[in-house]
């Protein structure tokens, strides 16, 4: 298999975006039956599949522009965890349901100003999957700021459970940003550290509302994007490859 | 009422839903959930009955605030419409030769 340090850089950051997508899109689909109503356990699948969606799409793309032959299929069930370039924030564990709220709400600001940035990529399929996805995400991010809001603004328990989730979430956002290789895709690519500060505004904001603390960690993951993982992520893929891997080419 | 604001078994309150469909049609009831409050109530009914492109527009209500008549009064109410037949239009004949109808 090509490793993925040798890809074209527009395949490269198809396929990051695609896993950061599809990653998160199983964790949340880990949720299915177990929310903490139906009609919230509707709203994380919704969620969760507008992900899968989209990392289809970027996961398809990137296969195509690397011209090995590899489909959707290839790339998300048959590599293993050191070829994934997902920002280790979307593979952490639910943890409860302030946790999950937590990442989806940094998370989903960040994929806001990542997609706004990507409508005017020269890159028409970039572009293309940003028009539509930006209008999921922009329900994504309102959903998660909902619940940041009120559970933040809620009672002693739940105020102190969001934000420890918050306190828990916030290392694993500084990936988010890390600045892109210099040679890669000018006008094609969005500069992850230039969507920044547009997500500080926002996340600021709805933490003053919330009367929730910014939290100011000592450490902060790295790697994820050169295929570092944390030990989740191989538990992640099991679950999520064991099918495909098991009966190659099945299908219903 | 006896129970404040229909609350659900998780302290949730219920909410009737309407669905508008298509502009110029009026809100349909579409059925019920449970939400914390007003705003997620319309959030949840976005993801619960507009998932296939159902509507263009949302109304959610407190199930408390409907008024709804008694399954007891259902004789007083409903009853005497039914030898009414002059209420409807088939109980007319129309003239021979009447234009414009």
């Amino acid at each position: 298999m090509t490793a993925v340090s040798t890809l074209p850089p527009l395949a490269a950051y198809a396929l990051a975006l695609g896993d950061d997508a599809l990653i998160l899109a199983q964790r949340l689909g880990e949720w299915v039956s177990y929310a903490p109503q139906m009609e919230e356990d509707i709203a994380l699948a919704n969620i969760g599949l507008d992900l899968l969606g989209q990392a289809r799409t970027l996961l398809t793309y990137a296969g195509a522009v690397e011209g090995g032959g590899r489909d959707e299929d290839d790339l998300a069930y048959l590599r293993d965890d050191r070829d994934f370039r997902n920002v280790q924030l979307v593979e952490i564990p639910n943890g409860d349901f302030a946790v999950t709220m937590a990442r989806q709400f940094v998370f989903s600001a960040y994929q806001y100003e990542l997609y706004t940035a990507l409508l005017v990529s020269a890159d028409p399929t970039l572009a293309g999957l940003a028009g539509k996805a930006v209008k999921e995400v922009d329900y994504h991010r309102d959903h998660a700021t909902q619940w940041v809001l009120r559970l933040g603004d809620g009672t002693e328990l739940s105020r102190a459970r969001m934000q420890a989730g918050l306190d828990q979430v916030w290392p694993y956002t500084g990936e988010l940003f890390d600045p892109a290789d210099p040679t890669s895709l000018p006008g094609v690519a969005a500069d992850p550290a230039a969507l920044r500060p547009a997500w500080e505004r926002y996340v600021g904001t709805v933490l003053e509302e919330a009367a929730l603390r910014r939290p100011e960690p000592r450490w902060r993951s790295r790697g994820g994007r050169d295929g570092l993982h944390t030990e989740h992520l191989g538990h992640l893929l099991a679950e999520m490859q064991h099918l495909h891997r098991s009966h190659p080419g099945a299908s219903w | 009422m006896s129970q404040p604001a229909g609350h659900g078994t998780r302290g949730w309150p219920l909410w009737e839903v309407f669905v508008r469909s298509r502009r110029g049609l009026s809100h349909q009831h579409v059925g019920s959930l449970h939400a914390p409050d007003a705003a997620m109530a319309l959030r949840n009914a976005r993801d619960v009955y507009t998932r296939r492109g159902e509507g263009v527009s949302l109304w959610v209500v407190p199930s408390s605030a409907i008024v709804a008549n008694s399954p007891d009064e259902k004789d007083p109410f409903f009853d005497p419409a039914l030898d009414k037949v002059y209420r409807h239009p088939t109980f007319y004949d129309v003239p021979e030769g009447a234009k414009h109808l």
